[in-house]
């Protein structure tokens, strides 16, 4: 029997001949990424332990992208907190607010290659593994600790095979497909798995799909996701100079708890209702509804593909006068790429409105909370029940085209009839 | 409110159930616009205010919550466990958990038992008390049995979680 992508992965970083699932392993980490005001609390827990400096500053990045500005002076003084603490532990890959979101700058500086065992204090850390690495979330607690020993312990994970075959069709995206998968496999389908996304399939996703797909596989419930290496992360790559990283790929025999195989020939536009991920219906099964407020942004769908998607369907139209449309690019990077090529210019001249890099809609915190009874459709990653900051409002997920569509319409909208037919 | 401290070679919790459903989520346990509150007594105010606002004040010392599927799925958040556990939760009962929400849990010391008797069998307030080592739950009406952590993950809970163990091996005191 061969092994998986999970068992080789970490039998390297545990020193291992080899490990298969269910084991338990202790692993030191390449990277350890923590984020936002909360970080404070990770320093908290540190200090208690009685420990003075971190055990290697190398290997930790700091990202302030949660509450982007500052909203309160609470947030303020988290801000305020980590960025000392960066300073005086030497912790040099350090990202101030208005930088980017987390998982979008730690692939654009080039803080996570393939190979890689990469532990992030955000669920969306799974979002990595579109090039290659075993990136997956922990908590707080878990990250003090690692701060100060450089080692933890994880259980070998099972894994799901997925595979992609078929060519999208005009005005059907990456976030279409793992909106499908989520449907089909449900919120915990996936729960503690390793999820190998393979097929001729992948081919067609670019590194920006793959960190969509990624991303996402933690609301199925997956421990990682992964997409090995091929041309296009080998492209990405060169980018960084002399960055040197080790491909890894699941032997032939491997054994799967799950395979499933997806015809993207036949995938149309999806979209998750209120109130939970898999809650996954056809676009044109809910055409009409209504909605207030549309967002295009996040870790999810907030990079330079997504923004241009908006952009071309909104170019000399308006957004609907009941709507607001609210853009969010994921970095400052994305930010200046989509102003140099007018796509900004484009959404402010059709209406909408750009807010700083960051997370503040998505998770409900400011920039874009919901009033009583209203209706939003997001690019984002979750629609439970108050997530965009109010219990009774409602959340539907779909892609950068749908939510763009919708926009102009001022109500749920396929897309399709915004693309020409090749 | 500090949570259970348990004795050395036993761990007992006697508590009142609190029942919820399937797909606790952890925008529902600890809504995103307090998560820059630090102090845990501050963070304690919110717990589960997603499901009512009036809920932290009704969770009582020692409560267990049990739960259907899935619990706890969504953000890394620390605060979803923290905020419980302050509260004044002695454990969790549930069909499942999602996996971020079940380490976090142990790695702050919350005992955290799969089990779907559990769900289908105890009532709403029902007092109830946890044998963790043994595996056991007894209510008045009823015998569960559960499959107790691996020592390695109930030893983590009986140092009141993964600080304090990871204090000890600092020390010396524990190899690992």
């Amino acid at each position: 029997m061969g092994f998986t992508f999970a068992e080789k992965l970490l039998a390297i970083k545990a020193s291992k001949s080899e490990v298969h699932a269910g084991e338990i392993v202790t692993v030191s980490p390449d990277r350890l990424m923590s984020l936002s005001a909360s970080t404070g609390i990770v320093i908290n827990l540190f200090y208690e332990l009685g420990v003075k400096k971190v055990k290697n500053p190398s290997k930790i990045v700091l990202i302030l992208d949660h509450e982007v500005p500052a909203q309160s002076i609470i947030d303020a003084n988290g801000h305020k907190m980590v960025r000392e603490f960066a300073r005086e532990q030497g912790i040099t890959h350090f990202f101030d607010i208005g930088e980017g979101i987390c998982h979008q700058l730690m692939v654009e500086k080039g803080l996570v290659s393939p190979g890689e065992l990469l532990l992030g204090k955000d669920s969306h850390t799974t979002t990595h593994g579109a090039l290659g690495a075993f990136a997956t979330p922990i908590d707080a607690t878990e990250m003090a600790c690692l701060w100060a020993t450089d080692k933890t312990w994880l259980r070998v994970p099972d894994s799901i095979k997925i595979n992609l075959k078929g060519k999208f069709k005009p005005a059907v995206f990456a976030k279409d497909l793992i909106l499908k998968i989520i449907g089909t496999i449900s919120s915990d389908g996936a729960t503690y798995m390793s999820v190998e996304f393979q097929g001729e399939g992948v081919s067609q996703l670019s590194i920006s799909d793959r960190m969509t797909v990624a991303n996402m596989s933690v609301e199925m419930g997956a421990k990682n996701s992964v997409f090995f290496v091929d041309k296009i992360t080998k492209n990405f790559m060169k980018r960084f100079d002399k960055k040197e990283y080790q491909a890894i790929y699941p032997d032939q025999d491997a054994h799967y708890e799950r395979v499933l195989d997806v015809d993207i020939n036949e995938l149309t536009p999806q979209i998750a209702c209120p109130h939970s991920v898999d809650n996954v219906k056809k676009v044109e099964e809910v055409e009409g509804i209504n909605i207030d407020q549309v967002f295009i942004g996040s870790c999810t769908n907030g990079r330079l593909e997504d923004i241009a998607i908006a952009a071309k369907i909104l170019k000399g139209k308006k957004v609907h006068p009941y709507v607001r449309l609210i853009i969010g690019p994921a970095s400052k990077e994305i930010e200046i790429a989509a102003m140099r090529k007018g796509f900004l210019e484009t959404l402010l001249q059709a209406g909408a409105i750009i807010i700083p890099p960051g997370c503040g809609p998505c998770f409900g915190a400011h920039s874009g909370i919901l009033g009583d009874g209203e209706r939003a459709i997001a690019t984002t990653n979750r629609n439970f029940k108050g997530r965009m900051g109010n219990p009774k409002s409602k959340v539907f997920l779909a892609s950068p085209a749908t939510a763009a569509a919708s926009a102009i319409q001022g109500k749920i909208s396929d897309p399709r009839r915004f693309f020409d037919e090749k | 409110m500090k949570s259970y401290e348990f004795k050395k070679d036993e761990a007992f919790i006697k508590g009142k159930v609190i029942k919820l459903g399937d797909n606790i989520d952890t925008d529902i346990i600890y809504p995103g616009k307090y998560l820059s509150l630090l102090s845990p007594d501050e963070i304690k105010k919110h717990a589960l205010e997603g499901v009512d606002p009036s809920f932290p004040l009704r969770i009582r010392p020692n409560d267990v919550i049990v739960a259907g599927k899935n619990f706890g799925c969504g953000s890394s958040r620390s605060q979803a466990v923290t905020c419980l556990k302050y509260a004044g939760i002695s454990a969790i009962v549930a069909v499942s958990f999602a996996r971020i929400f079940f380490r976090n849990s142990i790695n702050q010391g919350l005992p955290v038992i799969v089990s779907r008797d559990a769900y289908q069998k105890l009532d709403d307030r029902a007092p109830i008390y946890i044998d963790l080592l043994k595996g056991i739950i007894k209510s008045n009406k009823t015998v569960i049995n559960f499959s107790p952590l691996p020592d390695f993950l109930l030893n983590i809970i009986l140092q009141g979680g993964l600080v304090p163990y990871t204090k000890e091996i600092l020390k010396g005191n524990i190899n690992k």
